[in-house]
């Protein structure tokens, strides 16, 4: 199960089991639904912004092992950060998970640093989805977007 | 039994061994081991028989049908008629002209949606469904619905998967103008009673319409004896080619209907005044068929016969029982969809392991399942899970695929222990 472990690292199975930052957020300013269609999963994303940084983040929902982690390094990742610094995030590690966009992945305002967990997804283009679903709904809902539902396609 | 006796033989005396070595896929390495397909609900593999048919078609018979007065237009003409000839007999239909080509059970469904749907519905008139259904035929009727002005009720189901057949008999009633139903469940397995739903049906005055996608490959299918009014099935989910399919009708049903899509072949004469349309079936085929699907769905129909419906029917519901015990002894494993008449389908879930995680890391030892909402929303949300992990069957699988699965089962919970 080499490759597996790959894609199923120890961390992401530790956030997959324990997620960080799970449930409601008190004073969410903004928040996102997303939607897997293939899968039917469905997150909630919360977030709490005072002067451009993500103050508070959590997220709500059920999903598979990828995308729990996912969501849970994610929360870890932007808190304490600029919107800006999110987004440049945001396209790096889509970047990562894909294989695409090389310019996103040399951006060097801000460092993948944990979320490099998610190299192994490469090698899974049918989980790339779940790696990116809290993402894409951060996205929306920092974009104002609440009202749509993210999708990652 | 030994495992080599288990790999070669199946119940009831089928050679599955023999059967194997007709379908060239099944000798692929997926991530380097041998490949145990058992996602045969979402689409079945094809026998050689079904390729060269096909091939045979395109390299000696190829044009278009009913329309020139050439050789080949001609034996174009006769594979395809031939074909639904076969295909008319194998449902039991009374005439060739009661089936219709189409892509596949979805398309038949929205065909019988928007024509017979858009002819007969009304402001508050019913269609009824059931909870379990596909979402081919939930949408369909929700868009005809809409236009219509017509409701759509829906019958639950129970905790085993099976039809609420008390609800059902008090849902149908003088409002009811269609009910749709699966014969056999995708999501569950289940097998739906269909003759006494119809029975009631028909007493309250309403029509029948069948999706037939998962049983008419598995199980003998006689639309006279089921008493339905139309019954749609898939190709590919019988061992013949993707985009090919069938819809039966009763004459004087698909005589009175509306023609659907308009093109070539559906008319007598047009002219822009006026246009009068050809007959059953060709009203309901525009534009130029899929002469060599239909060749190879004739041929996936003589595959079956030639083994006997009833014999795979049977062998696979030994399967299925083997299947039954060797899941249920994985702990922590839940069979959803556990009626007293199932077709092989196996959907579980596994407790601490979300199926889309289950279906990768079986995928990384050559076992293909399907996971997911099986495009039945409903049926989950019914069970309040986001989805099932699926094993299905076909001819093809043995008691040793279903001892892989279970071994397979046993590396998931290895890495999410």
């Amino acid at each position: 199960m080499s490759d597996l472990r790959d894609l199923y690292q120890e961390l992401i199975l530790d956030h997959g089991r324990r997620p960080r930052n799970f449930g409601p957020l008190p004073e969410a300013t903004h928040d996102a639904i997303g939607h897997n269609p293939l899968c039917g999963d469905k997150i909630t994303v919360h977030a709490r912004v005072r002067d451009d940084v993500v103050e508070g983040i959590s997220f709500e929902g059920q999903g598979c092992a990828i995308s729990q982690a996912s969501a849970s390094l994610l929360t870890e990742a932007v808190k304490g950060r600029k919107i800006g610094d999110v987004k440049s995030l945001f396209r790096k590690l889509t970047a990562l998970v894909t294989g695409r966009d090389e310019d996103a992945s040399r951006e060097s305002d801000v460092e993948l640093g944990k979320l490099a967990v998610f190299e192994g997804v490469r090698q899974y283009p049918m989980r790339v989805k779940c790696a990116t679903l809290a993402w894409h709904t951060l996205n929306n809902a920092l974009d104002g977007k609440a009202a749509e539902v993210a999708r990652t396609e | 039994m030994t495992v080599a006796a288990r790999a070669s033989a199946g119940p009831g005396g089928l050679d599955v061994a023999n059967i194997r070595r007709q379908f060239p896929i099944l000798s692929e390495k997926i991530s380097g081991h041998p490949l145990v397909y058992l996602d045969n609900a979402a689409s079945t593999q094809k026998p050689r028989a079904v390729l060269d048919a096909v091939a045979h078609y395109y390299e000696h018979d190829n044009a278009n049908v009913h329309r020139g007065v050439h050789t080949l237009s001609e034996r174009a003409t006769v594979c395809y008629e031939g074909a639904r000839s076969k295909i008319a007999q194998f449902v039991g239909a009374a005439d060739s002209s009661e089936i219709i080509f189409v892509r596949g059970a979805t398309e038949a469904l929205n065909l019988v949606a928007m024509s017979y749907g858009g002819d007969v519905l009304g402001e508050g008139d019913q269609v009824v469904l059931t909870e379990m259904e596909h979402h081919s035929n939930i949408v369909p009727w929700q868009m005809i619905c809409a236009r219509t002005g017509a409701q759509l009720r829906v019958v639950p189901i129970l905790e085993n998967g099976e039809l609420d057949m008390k609800a059902y008999a008090e849902t149908v009633g003088a409002r009811t103008k269609i009910v749709a139903a699966s014969h056999v469940s995708n999501a569950l397995g289940t097998v739906n009673p269909i003759a006494e739903m119809a029975r009631i049906a028909h007493a309250a005055g309403a029509t029948i319409v069948v999706d037939g996608a998962q049983a008419a490959g598995h199980r003998p299918v006689d639309v006279a004896a089921l008493g339905c009014d139309f019954y749609a099935f898939s190709g590919h989910k019988m061992y013949a080619p993707m985009g090919i399919g069938g819809l039966w009708g009763r004459r004087e049903l698909l005589d009175a209907m509306s023609p659907w899509q308009g093109g070539g072949e559906m008319i007598l004469t047009v002219t822009f005044e006026k246009t009068t349309y050809n007959v059953a079936p060709h009203k309901f085929e525009a534009g130029t068929p899929d002469v060599g699907g239909a060749v190879g769905l004739a041929a996936a129909v003589e595959w079956i016969e030639s083994l006997g419906r009833e014999v795979l029917a049977d062998a696979e519901h030994a399967l299925l029982a083997y299947a039954e015990t060797a899941l249920l002894s994985v702990p922590g494993l839940r069979i959803v969809g556990t009626a007293r008449e199932k077709s092989a389908v196996h959907s579980f879930v596994l407790e601490g392991v979300h199926p889309h995680d289950i279906g990768t890391i079986l995928d990384s030892e050559g076992i293909a399942i399907r996971t997911g909402h099986h495009c039945a929303q409903p049926v989950m949300d019914h069970f309040g899970i986001a989805g099932t992990a699926r094993a299905s069957f076909a001819a093809y699988n043995t008691a040793d695929d279903v001892d892989r699965l279970v071994e397979g089962l046993a590396k998931v919970q290895e890495m999410f222990a």
